[in-house]
């Protein structure tokens, strides 16, 4: 569980984060929506202790990030893993050499124990054809699959994702969704998924937080998301043509 | 102002380099990568290009002796204190500065715009250390390609000077071993090794900390070569200076 109190971020005169409060659970699939400039990567940027907040405190299941000591603080990044928006993933080393880098750098497991563990999470992905091919080589969807294996390869208690679908097709999106879903159900993980895409608040939205302008506008689940009166919220879900069919028919079956 | 904050930067950089070392099991291949990378991938274009500016060297200072007074032996004389004095350290670490500096430049930066910075961050690895502690280590055998440069070329002034009939061998060898310093050896590769640490650390400051996308890249690859190169200059005069003056 990560408890967010009252954070706050800037950068110069710029005021990102203004007072956010939040709890993200265990085992859930907690998204973080909002417009492109919200703060979103920020705020996530914070949860994972790369940016330290001006203010307030972040608890991952009652550790205080700000107040631990270096070595407790790497200990707890190797509970993180994290997907990043351009996947991130190692050019010079092949997809099976990029997942067994956490395991690498910080387990002293023999390379035939990191490479059992490469392959299972290589296998529950589905790319275990795929392990001696280099990042350039594979498809996008495939990247993305390689970059949440290396994030769960040291078993984490947190996965973090900024922008998992962004330059995927819808289908792939919606495995890539429920590929997320499904391991944070599996391992009773806390997720916290950044993105815009209002596809992946239908398919794993458990709580959905939606900042505007560096403030949490609002907060729920996927279900009342589309119940809101909240202006912002409707205005940001409702913005594509598609959506605002999907609200007709919902308000006409209502009615 | 922003040049203070450029040197307070690098200062901290390189303690960050020394600081949390990776694990040796991956360090050590990531070094013996790059001497692959830096050094082996350099040694071409080093012997290609000393071979003949040592060629050039013999054939200018032979054309430029009008005097029937001046010792035929000057030609080999003054190849060898030109190359073992500034052509070898000096213009082959110019040189490197545009072919290794720009590579470390270009990698390093094309590590922080695809996020894979971020990612050794996130995992709680010193990024510094894993990425620019190697090319220190590695760039520690550049004496190596320098001392091999000083050979080529006077290989090559003797080359150019006997089978461009401006010298004879025996002259040339003479030359060579006239007056001979050890301590100028000493000197060059006291400033080859000054110069390696330079061309190791500060095209990946200028990669490490680059802002921007591929454009910038570019940019950070070509300010990186300017700046390496003035102060491989600047540093040059002052270690003359020092050790010669």
């Amino acid at each position: 569980m990560i408890e967010v109190n009252d954070i706050y971020k800037s950068f110069g005169d710029t005021h990102v984060l203004k007072g956010i409060s939040t709890v993200f659970d265990k085992g859930k699939t907690n998204l973080v929506i909002g417009q492109s400039g919200s703060g979103k990567t920020v705020f996530l940027k914070c949860l994972l202790g790369l940016f330290s907040p001006d203010k307030g405190t972040i608890s991952h299941d009652g550790k205080i990030y700000s107040q631990l000591s270096p070595k407790d603080q790497r200990n707890l990044r190797q509970d993180m893993g994290m997907v990043f928006q351009g996947n991130a993933l190692f050019d010079s080393m092949t997809v099976e050499g990029n997942v067994m880098f956490p395991l690498e750098m910080f387990t002293k497991q023999s390379h035939s124990e990191m490479q059992d563990r490469a392959d299972f999470v290589l296998k529950r992905v589905n790319l275990i054809d795929a392990h001696k091919k280099y990042p350039s080589e594979i498809s996008g969807g495939m990247q993305k699959r390689v970059a949440i294996a290396r994030a769960i390869v040291m078993n984490p208690r947190y996965l973090f994702c900024d922008e998992p679908n962004s330059g995927l097709d819808p289908r792939t999106a919606i495995i890539i969704d429920n590929l997320i879903q499904e391991i944070t159900k599996e391992y009773d993980i806390t997720t916290v998924v950044n993105t815009h895409d209002m596809n992946s608040v239908m398919e794993i939205g458990e709580k959905i937080v939606f900042l505007k302008n560096g403030i949490k506008e609002w907060e729920g689940t996927k279900d009342e998301i589309f119940k809101t009166d909240n202006e912002a919220v409707t205005s940001f879900v409702y913005s594509s043509e598609l959506f605002k069919k999907v609200r007709q028919l919902y308000i006409g079956e209502r009615d | 102002m922003n040049y203070l904050a450029s040197i307070g930067s690098y200062a901290i950089m390189i303690k960050e380099v020394f600081r949390k070392p990776t694990k040796w099991s991956i360090m050590k291949s990531l070094i013996l990568k790059e001497i692959d990378e830096l050094i082996f991938g350099s040694l071409g274009i080093l012997i290609f290009i000393s071979f003949f500016i040592g060629g050039v060297v013999a054939i200018q200072t032979a054309l430029n002796i009008t005097s029937e007074l001046i010792p035929k032996n000057l030609v080999g004389f003054a190849t060898r204190q030109s190359i073992i004095l500034e052509f070898a350290p000096t213009f082959c670490s110019i040189i490197m500065a545009g072919k290794v500096g720009s590579y470390i430049t270009s990698s390093i930066g094309t590590m922080r715009v695809t996020e894979q910075i971020d990612a050794l961050e996130m995992m709680g690895v010193n990024a510094l250390n894993y990425l620019v502690f190697p090319k220190i280590i590695a760039l520690l055998l550049y004496p190596f390609l320098i001392a091999i440069s000083m050979y080529i070329g006077i290989f090559g002034g003797w080359f150019a000077g006997v089978f461009g009939g401006f010298s004879t061998s025996a002259d040339f060898v003479e030359g060579l071993q006239l007056d001979f310093i050890p301590f100028h050896v000493t000197y060059a590769f006291i400033k080859t090794l000054v110069f390696a640490f330079i061309l190791a650390t500060i095209p990946s400051f200028h990669g490490f900390y680059m802002k921007g996308g591929a454009l910038e890249v570019g940019k950070a690859a070509t300010t990186s070569f300017v700046w390496t190169s003035v102060v491989i200059i600047i540093l040059n005069y002052v270690l003359t200076q020092l050790l010669l003056g």
